[in-house]
């Protein structure tokens, strides 16, 4: 069989492999709060460091990363030395071979939150890095939940805003004048609205949304942190969220790093193994005669 | 006599010792220097050795896999784990492994569309697609069964799903259910004796019928795209004019076959192992948790198609559930293929000689095969069902109108010879 159709052969089932992959990346977030790109890099040791800086001083206390042990991560955070770690990182005197526990026993958790903290040593492969970066900038002061927060990209849930000291108050922004607006104005609009006496601006601007509002929250879609409540600027607290989102997305595949240099390696090497293999075989068939060609003119004028 | 043998090589007196006593020359010949396979094989011959390289890969990564993880219900996920994070090298057994999983449908079914495009599966390989069949049903069983292992939430509540697609039949159902778990809920119990059927008897299973399939083949000899027999036409010394050596023609021709699948395989072991969440499942890094399902429940990407079909049915029917009869239609599904010898009765084998029929229905079959695997993906939605139902009507009227069309419509002169190829 010659090459080039062996090849156009591969290339049509691989596009139709990739096609088939391809069109299922629209995935679903569970709220629809739309999501702010975050690249993780895993080169930016830096980062890394100050992740897992803030990991062990804000989150280690609930949220365990059970599978991996101190002494691996300090090696691949660049080497970070064993005193460092133990004067700095490891706060509860475990010795540096330990996993990365949280010491907050599960009854303890249950009674104080109603259920125990998740470990997250792969939350950014059940969500994404983008997920958690977003989760953590989008904490806003809400009275009606338990610890005084909401949260937009995961609506309603059970946690303090424990970075609060770093970031300060963070407040939703609604069209919440207008709301209420069109709210004090509903009766007279919908009585309007029943004699088909609206104006086109009344209908476009305010019975459309408010028809929208109804059974909703208002539409709130910011979330703004009041100047001066923090001890980081917006901008440091939006850092501070990505070093902990790409320090989770190291968490969640230590091997992503080796596995992409040496990848190319492999497939450098499979590369030139291919080029052999095909010359070696193309000696072998060269001896074999040649069937006739199809001929497809035949066919094609029968269909 | 002796001493002719001793003034031979070390080999070649090595060689005769052993074929005193065990026939490895005569079997090497049958199975390879001397087995004539048709010379005009095309791309789509490649997926049964590559299919056989699958089987090898999961086979080793398998093992190793085995040697760090612990099948009760509280350490399963974490021993999984502990070989991702702390042994060396597990994250590439493992990734192997389970990129091999997706791999191995993606060979088998190319495999199977060759055997439906050039009529593989006519006389006198009946026996032959039989016991591929029977290969088939064990790997989807052996996938099944594996996908519960590393205990992740899309592993339960997957396993929980199909496990309760038993207690649909009617009267047994519920124990039939329960037995199957060995519990009232999947719980280690459940996963103990999946784990002794995924490591153990299904892949005993499928090396004895890999085996069988290979002696059946090199029994009557391969088909080729042309669905003509090669033994027809055989020269003074017995030996089919359009076959060549397996070995070293095909040898020479499957090792660089191999290389080229091993990048594409290794591409997506190194750099894309979740595939975009098709071949590891986002939901299955979250430990299995029996009171929260996950968002959104769906089969690995090999099963969906069927899972489609199942869930596109949605009325009941002489009392019976419609999980019942979605029961019945998948297993229908998958099983139908087994009677094609017997449903096709085309005078001629391969799709380049069959009418305009032939070709759009598998046209059409490959189209719905398509579509209801990416529908099985998705969520329901009134649509989807809608699609799903059609789908359905048009992957079994390939099957079940085929005894009509393959006779009714025109078909085109076969050649004497086999053309086109190398």
């Amino acid at each position: 069989m010659p090459i080039p159709r062996l090849l156009n052969g591969l290339k049509l089932i691989a596009g139709v492999v990739l096609a088939l992959l391809g069109m299922s990346l629209f995935g679903a977030t569970d709220s629809d709060w739309e999501l702010e790109p975050m690249k993780p890099n895993l080169r930016d040791k830096a980062s890394l460091q100050r992740g897992l800086g803030l990991y062990v001083n804000f989150c280690l206390g609930c949220h365990s990363l059970q599978y991996r042990r101190y002494e691996r991560t300090a090696r691949d955070l660049g080497n970070i030395h064993k005193d460092d770690m133990l004067d700095y990182v490891i706060f509860t005197g475990q010795p540096i071979g330990d996993y990365m526990k949280s010491s907050m026993s599960k009854e303890d958790a249950k009674s104080w939150f109603g259920a125990a903290p998740p470990d997250l040593t792969m939350v950014t492969r059940v969500r994404s890095p983008k997920w958690v970066y977003n989760f953590l900038k989008t904490f806003y002061m809400d009275e009606s939940r338990p610890f005084g927060v909401n949260n937009k990209v995961f609506p309603n849930v059970g946690m303090p805003h424990v970075l609060l000291p770093l970031q300060g108050i963070a407040e939703e922004i609604c069209y919440g004048y207008e709301a209420v607006d069109l709210l004090a104005r509903e009766p007279i609009l919908r009585e309007k609205k029943l004699e088909g006496i609206l104006t086109r601006t009344e209908r476009d601007t305010e019975v459309e949304p408010l028809d929208r509002l109804e059974g909703r929250q208002l539409n709130c879609p910011e979330v703004r942190t009041i100047p001066g409540t923090g001890v980081y600027s917006v901008e440091q607290f939006d850092q501070a969220a990505y070093d902990l989102a790409n320090f989770l997305h190291y968490m969640g595949d230590p091997s992503r790093e080796i596995r992409m240099s040496m990848g190319r390696y492999v497939i450098g090497f499979l590369v030139v193994l291919m080029v052999f293999a095909y010359f070696l075989k193309r000696e072998f068939w060269k001896d074999i005669p040649k069937s006739p060609p199809r001929v497809r003119a035949e066919h094609s004028s029968e269909l | 006599m002796s001493e002719s043998l001793e003034n031979r090589g070390f080999v070649a007196r090595s060689m005769t010792w052993i074929n005193a006593r065990f026939p490895w020359t005569p079997t090497f010949e049958k199975h390879a220097s001397k087995y004539y396979a048709p010379k005009n094989f095309n791309v789509w011959y490649v997926f049964g050795v590559l299919a056989f390289v699958v089987l090898v890969i999961q086979l080793l990564t398998g093992l190793f896999l085995t040697m760090n993880y612990v099948p009760t219900a509280e350490e399963a996920f974490g021993s999984v784990e502990y070989g991702m994070h702390e042994v060396s090298w597990g994250w590439l057994i493992r990734y192997t492994h389970s990129t091999g999983a997706s791999a191995f449908f993606i060979v088998i079914y190319l495999h199977m569309f060759r055997g439906f495009a050039y009529g593989s599966y006519r006389k006198p390989r009946e026996l032959i697609w039989l016991v591929g069949m029977g290969i088939y049903l064990v790997l989807m069983a052996e996938g099944f069964f594996g996908y519960l292992l590393p205990w992740g939430n899309m592993s339960y509540w997957g396993a929980e799903v199909i496990v309760s697609l038993f207690g649909a039949i009617p009267i047994v159902g519920g124990n039939l259910a329960e037995w199957i778990r060995g519990d009232f809920v999947l719980s280690s119990i459940t996963l103990n004796r999946f784990f002794a059927l995924h490591v153990f008897a299904l892949p005993g299973v499928l090396v004895v019928l890999v085996f069988v399939h290979m002696v059946a083949l090199h029994h009557v000899g391969s088909n080729n795209p042309d669905g003509i027999e090669i033994k027809n036409k055989k020269d003074e010394k017995g030996v089919p004019l359009d076959g060549i050596p397996f070995h070293p023609y095909y040898t020479v021709h499957d090792f660089f076959v191999v290389i080229v699948f091993l990048i594409g395989f290794c591409a997506v072991v190194f750099y894309a192992p979740e595939m975009f969440g098709y071949f590891i499942e986002k939901p299955n890094f979250q430990i299995a948790n029996p009171i929260a399902t996950p968002d959104h429940i769906a089969p690995v990407w090999y099963y969906t198609p069927f899972y489609a079909m199942l869930r596109a049915v949605t009325f009941p029917l002489f009392g019976l559930d419609a999980k019942f009869w979605g029961l019945v239609v998948m297993a229908g599904a998958i099983l139908i293929p087994i009677a094609l010898p017997w449903l096709d009765k085309s005078p001629v084998k391969s799709i380049r000689y069959k009418g305009r029929i032939s070709k759009f229905m598998l046209g059409m079959l490959v189209v719905s095969f398509v579509v209801l695997g990416y529908l099985g993906t998705k969520p329901p939605s009134a649509l989807g069902t809608a699609t799903a139902q059609l789908g359905t009507l048009v992957y079994f009227s390939y099957f079940v109108l085929m005894p009509w069309y393959t006779q009714r419509e025109k078909t085109k002169p076969v050649p004497d010879r086999v053309t086109g190829g190398h």
